[in-house]
C-alpha cells in the first residue's frame, strides 16, 4: 500500500495563495471523498492531501482549481515514510511557524475524523495523533507561551498561581488590550473594570467581559481593588503613576503595560509587591520561551524519527503479512483435513490430537514467520513473500 | 536489616537530589523521595522495635528522625515535578544530614534511652516535627525570595525555568508554620513540665527554642506579607539551626 502526500504550506506559498486553497473541515472532507481514500488537512498554514493508493494528479488538479493558478512551482509531493514523517512533524507542531504550537493537533484530528479514511490512512493518522500527544507530554515544547498576550497571562500566573477570582483592571480598550484581556479571562481572571478616554469604547469592552466601565480619572481609586492592571492606551503620557498605587496591600499587584508610549510609570516596579512588565520585557520573555521551544524541538524530532521508523517497519511488514496469513491458512487446512481422516475418536483423545497437531504446526511456522518479518524490516520482504508463495504453492491454491 | 533499609533510603534521597536537577527526570526524583522515605520509615520502625525505650534521644538518632520528618513534610506539601526546585533545595540537604546521622551512629539499631518513653515522644518527637516543618517553611521562603527577585529583575527565562507562584509559596509557608507552631508549643510544654518535676536550670538550647517559638508566634500573629514574611520565616529557621547545634552539644547530654 502506497502513501502519498501533495500539498502547499507556509514554507513555499505566500498567504495570498494559501488563503485561496484553505478549506473549512467539512469542505476539506468532501474534497477528500471526491479523491477516493484520502484525508485533506487544511489550516491557515497548509493545505495537504494524503492519499492511500490514490493518483496524485487529481489531487494537484483539485488544489489548482481552488488556487485558480498552476501550482507546480510550489506544490510538494512526498511518499510513504517521507509522507508519514511529514504528517508526524505537522501533528507535533514541528512544521508550524512557532515550534510546538498546540492548535494543529486538534486540526489534524478534525481532518482525520471528518474524512473517515481506510486502513492505511487510519493507521498513519492515528499514529500521528499519538506522536503529537507524546511530543507534548514527553517534552516541554508546548509549555511556554509564544505570544505577548499569552506571556502576560502566564506571568500573572507566576505571581498569583491560579487566576480564578483575580480581578483585572484594563486601561484602554484597543485591540491589543482586548486580546490580552481575553487571554487573562480564559485562565479564570475576572475583567472587573475597563477604563478608557472614550466612555463608549470602555462600555463596549467592559460589557463583553461582564465588567464595569470607568473614566480614566477614576483609576487611582480602583487600584486597591484589583490584582492585575493591563494598560494599552495610545495616550502620549503616563496614565498610571507610582503615587497612585496604594501603599498598604496584602496581595501583590501585577502591571502589564503593552502600550507604546508606556502607560505606567516605571517607578511602579520599585514599589514593594508591585511588578511591572512593559512590551519590551514581554517580548524578551517570548523570545526566550521560543528559544526554549527550539531546544525542545530537537528532542521532539528524535521522537518523530522513532515513530517514523515504526511506521516504516509496519509498512514493510505489509509485504509479508498476506503471505504469512496464506501460509498459516494452508497449514491449518491440511491439519483439518488430516484430522478428519481419523474418523470417530473419544472426545478426550480428539482434544489431545488437536492440541498436539496445533502445537507442531505453530512451532514449525514460528521461525519462518519471524524470519519473514525480519526480512520485511530489511526491505527484502517482497522477495521472501514470493519465495514462500512459490515453495508452498500458495498462489496455486488461490487459482484452484 | 538496618543496613538493608539504610542504603535504599540514602539511594532514594540521593537519586532525588540528582534527578531534580533536570526537568526531564523530575518524576523519577519524586519516586526517589517516596521510596527513600518508605525505606527510612522501615528503618525507624526497626529501631523502635529493637530499642528498649525511645531510640532517638542522641543527637545522631534525633537527626535521623529529623530527616524523616523533613522529607515527610516535603512529601505532604510539595513532592511533585511542579515543585522540582523546592525538592532540589530539600533533598540534597536531607541526603547529607541522613549521612551525617549515619556517621554519628544515628541509624544503628538497638539504641536506647534512660528517659521515659512518653516524655521523649512528646518532647523530642514534637519538637523535631515542628523543626522539620520550619525547615520546609524556610525552603519555601527561600524559593519565594528567589522567584520574587527574578520577577523584579524581569528575568527573560522566568517562564522557562518555572517555580511555583509567589502567592502559592507564601500560602504554603504560612500553612506549614501554622501546623508546626502548635507542635513546638506542645513539645516545649512537655519539656517544661519535666523541668519542673526533675528540677534543673534552663540551658542555651531551651532559651533559643523559646525565642524560636516567639518568632513564629509573631509570624502568625502579625501576618507579614511578601518578602517580609519570607525573611521572618528564614530568621526563625536560623534559630532552629542554632537550637539543633546547641542540642547536639549540650541539651542531649
Amino acid at each position: 500500500m502506497r502513501l502519498s502526500l501533495v500539498g502547499i504550506s507556509h514554507h513555499v506559498a505566500p498567504v495570498e495563495l494559501r488563503e485561496r486553497v484553505a478549506l473549512p473541515v467539512e469542505e476539506a472532507a468532501a474534497l477528500a471523498r471526491e479523491l477516493g481514500d484520502a484525508v485533506c488537512l487544511s489550516t491557515c498554514n497548509r493545505t495537504e492531501i494524503y492519499l492511500a493508493e490514490g493518483a496524485e494528479e487529481p489531487a494537484v488538479a483539485a488544489l489548482e482549481r481552488l488556487a485558480v493558478e498552476p501550482l507546480e512551482r510550489v506544490v510538494y509531493r512526498l511518499h510513504d515514510v517521507a509522507a508519514a514523517t511529514h504528517l508526524f512533524r505537522v501533528a507535533a507542531g514541528l512544521d508550524s511557524l512557532v515550534p510546538g504550537e498546540g492548535e494543529i493537533l486538534g486540526q489534524v484530528r478534525e481532518a482525520y475524523e471528518a474524512a473517515r479514511p481506510g486502513a492505511l490512512l487510519d493507521r498513519v493518522f492515528r499514529q500521528a495523533l499519538q506522536v503529537g500527544k507524546r511530543v507534548r507530554t514527553d517534552t516541554a515544547i508546548g509549555e511556554s507561551p509564544a505570544s505577548v498576550s499569552s506571556a502576560a497571562a502566564a506571568l500573572a500566573q507566576q505571581v498569583f498561581g491560579e487566576l480564578d477570582g483575580r480581578r483585572v483592571l484594563c486601561v484602554g480598550a484597543g485591540r491589543m488590550g482586548e486580546l490580552a484581556a481575553a487571554n487573562l479571562a480564559s485562565r479564570g481572571a475576572t475583567i472587573a473594570y475597563v477604563a478608557n478616554r472614550s466612555p463608549d469604547a470602555a462600555r463596549e469592552l467592559a460589557g463583553r467581559f461582564g465588567g464595569a466601565a470607568l473614566a480614566l480619572e477614576e483609576l487611582p481609586s480602583r487600584l486597591g481593588e484589583v490584582d492585575v492592571v493591563l494598560a494599552s492606551t495610545s495616550a502620549p503620557d503616563v496614565v498610571v503613576r507610582a503615587a497612585d498605587v496604594p501603599a498598604r496591600r496584602r496581595s501583590p499587584l501585577f502591571f502589564i503595560d503593552i502600550a507604546v508610549p508606556r502607560d505606567v510609570e516605571p517607578a511602579v516596579h520599585d514599589l514593594e509587591g508591585c511588578y511591572l512588565y512593559d512590551i519590551d520585557d514581554l517580548e524578551a520573555v517570548v523570545a526566550e520561551t521560543i528559544a526554549g521551544r527550539r531546544v525542545e524541538a530537537a528532542r521532539a524530532e528524535q521522537l518523530v524519527a522513532e515513530e517514523a521508523e515504526r511506521f516504516r517497519a509496519w509498512q514493510a511488514s505489509l509485504d509479508v503479512v498476506p503471505a504469512i496469513a496464506s501460509l498459516r491458512a494452508r497449514a491449518e487446512e491440511i491439519r483439518a483435513a488430516e484430522l478428519a481422516k481419523l474418523g470417530r475418536l473419544p472426545e478426550h483423545e480428539r482434544r489431545t490430537v488437536e492440541s498436539v497437531t496445533a502445537q507442531i504446526l505453530n512451532k514449525l511456522l514460528h521461525l519462518p514467520t519471524v524470519r519473514m518479518k525480519q526480512a520485511a524490516a530489511a526491505a527484502e520482504g517482497a522477495a521472501y513473500a514470493d519465495a514462500v508463495r512459490h515453495l508452498f504453492g500458495l498462489d496455486e491454491d488461490r487459482k484452484r | 536489616m538496618v543496613e538493608a533499609l539504610f542504603w535504599p533510603a540514602l539511594v532514594g534521597y540521593g537519586e532525588a537530589a540528582l534527578a531534580y536537577a533536570t526537568v526531564r527526570y523530575a518524576r523519577a526524583g519524586t519516586w526517589g523521595v517516596r521510596l527513600g522515605w518508605l525505606a527510612q520509615t522501615g528503618l525507624l520502625a526497626v529501631q523502635a522495635a529493637r530499642a528498649d525505650g525511645f531510640p532517638w534521644s542522641t543527637w545522631a538518632t534525633s537527626l535521623n528522625l529529623f530527616v524523616w520528618l523533613v522529607v515527610g513534610a516535603y512529601l505532604i506539601w510539595g513532592c511533585s515535578p511542579r515543585y522540582r526546585l523546592l525538592g532540589l533545595g530539600v533533598m540534597p540537604l536531607a541526603a547529607a544530614l541522613f549521612l551525617v546521622a549515619r556517621v554519628g551512629g544515628g541509624t544503628d539499631a538497638g539504641a536506647s534511652s534512660h528517659y521515659g518513653n512518653l516524655f521523649l515522644v512528646l518532647h523530642v518527637g514534637l519538637v523535631l516535627a515542628a523543626f522539620a516543618g520550619f525547615t520546609l517553611a524556610a525552603a519555601l521562603s527561600a524559593v519565594y525570595l528567589w522567584e520574587e527577585r527574578r520577577l523584579k529583575r524581569r528575568a527573560a527565562d522566568i517562564l522557562r525555568l518555572r517555580l511555583p507562584s509567589l502567592v502559592v509559596l507564601e500560602r504554603l509557608t504560612k500553612r506549614t508554620v501554622l501546623v508546626s507552631l502548635p507542635l513546638l508549643t506542645l513539645g516545649l510544654a512537655a519539656g517544661l513540665v519535666r523541668l519542673a518535676d526533675d528540677g534543673g536550670g534552663i540551658d542555651a538550647a531551651m532559651a533559643v527554642a523559646v525565642l524560636t517559638w516567639a518568632v513564629y508566634a509573631a509570624f502568625l500573629t502579625f501576618r507579614p506579607t511578601g518578602r517580609q514574611s519570607a525573611f521572618v520565616a528564614l530568621f526563625g529557621f536560623a534559630l532552629v539551626i542554632v537550637v539543633r547545634i546547641a542540642l547536639s552539644g549540650m541539651h542531649f547530654a
